[in-house]
């Protein structure tokens, strides 16, 4: 009978935690983010509130209906009770999917935006590579053999081709406030994958397949960028940064770059 | 005809010795129990077997459309050879049953070695065209299409070693004369579980034929 | 393959055959049971080295590098024998232990009984389903002494890293494929086991035991079975494939273009998708399998000491054949973030908040067991309630998971880890300790120290609270999972503080499970003595004696006149009415 009051207690707690936010979300950097935290926090309200309410009546029958002597009430059940919670349970599951659908479709069903900037992603076991295409807009050919991370060829640019030239790499991702920004993800060895904690976004990037990702940014700062997908023994230090700055200095920093 | 037949049709079998084998005990729920029982294992198992068939096909339809280097495989001709030894091999089955029902015991003995000696032919014959391919430089990892090829061939000699292995033991029983009810159920199921391994080759030669 | 009938009359002789090699279902089921709980102290043991180095990662321990001398020179664990022990204890835990003890422990020994038949259809098979777990745990263990170790790609294997051999890491050379070859192994065997269930159940029933006369238990085992032998056989596939990978040099999973470790693979076409596909859809039914027969052990509980019939024993069958029948068609909610296909992502998400039906219905039908009920408050019904709890708080973190819309952040971080411990790590394990207490006088003739299962009781539950709640606020806070240590992402440094927490709720939840050991030895030579139906329980096995003969029920064929549940009916002279007691039931007065 004591686990009724034990029950309630750790509900009481886990509840407390969730309300102070006491370990939260960091906030949202784009519109996407706002619209993902509205829906958490839907989902929240009514898993909490089932949570609440479940607990509860699990502690409460056990302290209304421990035994005293005398006989139970003998019942195989009630149909409609039986109807109606569940009906409820599929509406209250079912809405809350349905309502999510516009955030999924949002970054997976429609395409980027036509002048949305293109910008390559090479990951490998335990470093992130991003690549610009420079100022004449083309990603130079690359090949396999010709990568050379010591040389300061991650991608393996084809010296040959003119478009590779002015191609820029670096290790960090750099976008623009407030810009389209489509990421094209490749990986050369196992499954990794890229997460930014305050655009509300992952995605797993697979050998084998071009995977895009498009998305905006509206808030200046560096965002840290762990990887999300077991990659081995250097998994957890495998990070970068995605720092997002105002136009002028991102134009700044590609000119600096192609300067080299 | 030997005596102990004549007697099997005039008195019914003797009840069966203890030992192991499948059962059929002396109580009346007992016999039908077990022959009910071993044919609803029969059926479980053929569901399992349907799943490993069904995942290797799946990759084969993901594997086929992903990339473009599916070649299709040349096929050695012999496969055809294999397949109607197997379908005779039922046939062959079939017939042993039915002069086992017939009480004719040694004609069953006879097509019932018959029918082994075909599925034993046929797994030389499977061997034979594995040797063909290598002859022909073909192995396991040469292209997607021969990886298949082995892959499901491999798992239906697999299934079928062990439904050989049923058949020797009948055989071996029978020379023993030691066919009671529980042995019945042995042949009806090794004989069904034949059948659908007949079915799988078949499914497998239009999966090679049509789309390999 | 031995009938029923034709062993159980012949109890077998000499220590062998008698425990070793034994065809009695109730032997097997106590080996199941052993190996399940041999299994567990090993998991166990692992999962409190991975906390231990999650928040010491630069600790010098000796003795780790006595066991490890390359893996943990100079004592320090390193990141890859962190992995390692993660993908071990993953896997040992699921397999050796949610997958054993639930079924093929508890299921062994009991179905038989409940549904008055001898023994399992087919002994000989049931003995070598046993023996063939046991190998498979014997090569999954060997995986730690070869060369490279044991591998580091998680339970769930995912190629290219598990696939491409050595290159990718320590561990991923012969101890990979060692692990694949037990998988194996284990799938065999679990068809063999599900080859028994299904058929003893369809047709040894006694007589007047409908299906819908069944215990829950029986159904769960039941259902349990179908998904095993179905998915089982994909994981079987799926494990062959993988093995022609890393061996022949095939590319089922493995792409064009493969660079690792500066090195170019000669694969090309391959999917890793693929492997995705298929183990998920082995890997989801599974999460069932470990699950069900909890449920079913906690119905049968919370009816028996509420003495009160199960409330909706109809709604609770189909709400477990729909489970098992759903649990089919979900498993893409493992690979939203995948890279497949978006529209398949809601199509699954809306088959996934389907499946949570059915789990929500069972649990307002155990709530409304013990309404108006009269409740005992021993062990066992203990943690029937603490599996209700748990399973709540497992099940609702599901809601969150199963919308594609949110898993673009929860995938993969903490927030996943809390909810399949929750509901596996927990709920599930709660299930087994519930059915330990529940049959313990039954398999013994003894009972268990109840003071000492209170005290496990409570420190457990209080227990698996704070070690995995707290993992839910990592996971809202970012924190990705399988990371071996915490100090390389600025933002994982505040979060240290909950890490230590759970560290420090984990070692004392652990050696809180030694009195539970205890009790079980002990009690084992020193308990009371067991009467035959210590809780005026309905079901067949509360009629044989404690425990119970070879062949059962003493050469006598029940006959069933009654269903599972039958507490508290009014006008009768006792508050519960035995399954065969007959159709007349004695009035009171």
């Amino acid at each position: 009978m004591l686990l009724a009051p034990v029950v309630w207690v750790l509900t009481a707690v886990i509840v407390y935690f969730f309300a102070a936010k006491t370990w939260w979300f960091p906030p949202p950097i784009n519109q996407h983010g706002m619209e993902y935290d509205a829906q958490f926090w839907r989902t929240l309200v009514v898993t909490g509130i089932i949570f609440v309410v479940a607990q509860f009546a699990l502690g409460w029958v056990i302290v209304r209906f421990r035994n005293d002597g005398g006989r139970a009430r003998h019942s195989h059940g009630n149909n409609k009770l039986e109807t109606l919670w569940t009906s409820a349970t599929a509406i209250l599951f079912l809405g809350l999917v349905v309502m999510g659908t516009k955030i999924w479709a949002g970054v997976h069903f429609d395409e980027a935006p036509p002048d949305a900037i293109p910008i390559e992603v090479l990951v490998k076991q335990f470093a992130w590579n991003f690549r610009y295409a420079g100022p004449d807009g083309k990603f130079g050919h690359t090949e396999l053999k010709f990568i050379n991370d010591a040389a300061g060829n991650p991608f393996g640019i084809d010296e040959k081709d003119p478009a590779g030239k002015d191609d820029i790499v670096s290790a960090t991702l750099k976008v623009p406030i407030g810009k389209p920004i489509k990421l094209v993800m490749h990986s050369l060895d196992v499954i990794h994958n890229f997460f930014v904690r305050e655009l509300r976004m992952k995605q797993d990037i697979v050998p084998g397949m071009e995977i895009p990702l498009h998305f905006e940014a509206d808030q200046i700062g560096t965002y840290e960028v762990p990887c999300s997908e077991l990659c081995g023994l250097g998994h957890y230090k495998m990070r970068t940064s995605m720092q997002v700055m105002s136009q002028a200095d991102f134009d700044q920093w590609k000119q600096q770059q192609a300067q080299k | 005809m030997p005596a102990s037949v004549t007697s099997d049709i005039i008195q019914g079998p003797p009840p069966p010795p203890i030992e192991h084998g499948w059962g059929g005990g002396g109580e009346s729920g007992g016999r039908g129990a077990d022959r009910r029982a071993s044919f609803t294992g029969l059926f479980v198992l053929l569901a399992a077997s349907t799943m490993v068939f069904a995942a290797f096909t799946s990759a084969f339809v993901v594997r086929r459309g992903l990339s473009d280097d599916w070649a299709s495989m040349h096929k050695p001709s012999i496969l055809w050879v294999n397949t109607v030894v197997l379908l005779a091999s039922s046939l062959v089955l079939d017939q042993s049953r039915r002069s086992l029902k017939a009480g004719n015991r040694s004609r069953f003995n006879f097509w019932w070695s018959g029918g082994t000696a075909l599925g034993i032919l046929f797994l030389l014959g499977q061997a034979y065209a594995w040797q063909q391919l290598k002859d022909a430089g073909i192995y396991v990892a040469t292209n997607p299409s021969s990886s298949f090829f082995y892959v499901l061939t491999a798992a239906h000699a697999f299934h079928l070693l062990g439904g050989v292995v049923a058949l020797v033991y009948v055989d071996v029983q029978a020379l023993r004369l030691r066919l009671g009810p529980a042995k019945r159920t042995a042949i009806d199921v090794t004989a069904v579980y034949w059948h659908f391994l007949d079915g799988i080759w078949l499914y497998l030669m239009v999966l090679f034929y049509v789309w390999g | 393959m031995s009938s029923p009938s034709d062993h159980a009359a012949h109890a077998p002789h000499g220590f062998i055959r008698r425990y070793i090699f034994s065809l009695d279902h109730k032997v097997i089921g106590i080996q199941y049971y052993c190996l399940g709980l041999f299994s567990v102290f090993l998991g166990m043991s692992l999962s409190l080295l991975m906390r231990f180095h999650m928040v010491n990662p630069h600790a010098q321990v000796h003795w780790f590098e006595k066991l490890w001398p390359t893996a943990a020179a100079g004592g320090v664990m390193t990141p890859e024998l962190y992995l390692s022990l993660m993908t071990m204890h993953g896997t040992i835990m699921v397999f050796f232990v949610l997958t054993t003890v639930p079924q093929s422990g508890f299921g062994n020994y009991f179905l038989p009984i409940q549904i008055g038949a001898e023994d399992m259809a087919f002994p000989v098979l049931n003995m070598m389903s046993f023996w063939t777990t046991f190998l498979s745990l014997c090569v999954m263990v060997a995986a730690f002494f070869v060369q490279g170790g044991a591998p580091l790609s998680g339970w769930t294997s995912y190629p290219p890293l598990s696939g491409a051999g050595p290159l990718t890491g320590p561990g991923e050379g012969l101890g990979q494929t060692l692990w694949i070859v037990s998988i194996a192994i284990f799938c065999g065997a679990s068809l063999m086991g599900a080859i028994n269930f299904i058929a003893t159940t369809v047709d040894l029933r006694c007589k007047g035991l409908s299906l819908m006369r069944m215990p829950l238990t029986c159904w769960t085992w039941l259902v349990t079975a179908i998904l095993g032998l179905l998915g089982f056989a994909v994981l079987l596939s799926a494990g062959v494939l993988l093995l022609l990978d890393r061996l022949a040099g095939t590319s089922f999973f493995l792409p064009a273009g493969l660079m690792v470790n500066d090195q170019i693979l000669n694969h090309k076409g391959g999917s890793p998708l693929l492997w995705q596909h298929l183990f998920w859809f082995f890997g989801h039914p599974e999460v069932y399998i470990a699950i069900l027969p909890g449920m079913g052990v906690t119905s049968q509980l919370l009816s028996t000491f509420s003495r009160k019939p199960i409330f909706g024993y109809k709604a609770m069958v189909y709400a477990i054949l729909s489970i098992g029948f759903l649990g089919f068609l979900v498993w893409g909610h493992h690979m939203f973030m995948s890279g497949m296909n978006p529209y398949s992502a809601m199509a699954f998400a809306t088959l996934t908040m389907c499946i949570g039906v059915p789990s929500a219905i069972k649990t307002f039908n155990w709530i409304g067991t013990l309404w108006g009920g009269k409740i005992h408050f021993d062990t066992a019904m203990m943690f029937a309630l603490g599996f209700v709890s748990l399973f709540v708080t497992g099940g609702i973190s599901g809601i969150f998971l199963g919308q594609p819309a949110l898993d673009l952040y929860f995938h993969d971080t903490y927030f996943v880890v809390g909810h399949f411990h929750m509901i596996m790590g927990v709920a599930a394990i709660f299930g087994m300790f519930a059915g330990t207490f529940y049959w313990f006088p039954k398999m013994t003739g003894r009972m268990m120290n109840e003071k000492l299962g209170k005290l496990h009781f409570y420190l457990t539950f209080i227990g698996v609270y704070c070690i995995f709640a707290p993992m839910h606020y990592l996971g809202i806070a970012g924190n990705p999972r399988r990371y071996s240590q915490f100090t390389e992402n600025e933002f994982l440094g505040p979060l240290l503080p909950i890490h230590n927490f759970m560290t420090y709720a984990a070692y004392v939840t652990a050696a809180a499970q030694l009195i539970f050991l205890f009790n079980l030895i002990w009690s084992l030579k020193k308990g009371p003595k067991a009467s035959i139906n210590p809780w005026n329980s309905t079901t067949l096995e509360w009629t044989v004696p404690s425990p119970p003969p070879h062949d059962n029920f003493g050469g006598v064929h029940p006959v069933i006149n009654h269903g599972p549940y039958e507490y508290s009916v009014p006008g009768s002279s006792k508050d519960f009415i035995m399954q065969n007691d007959p159709a007349e039931v004695p009035s009171e007065g």
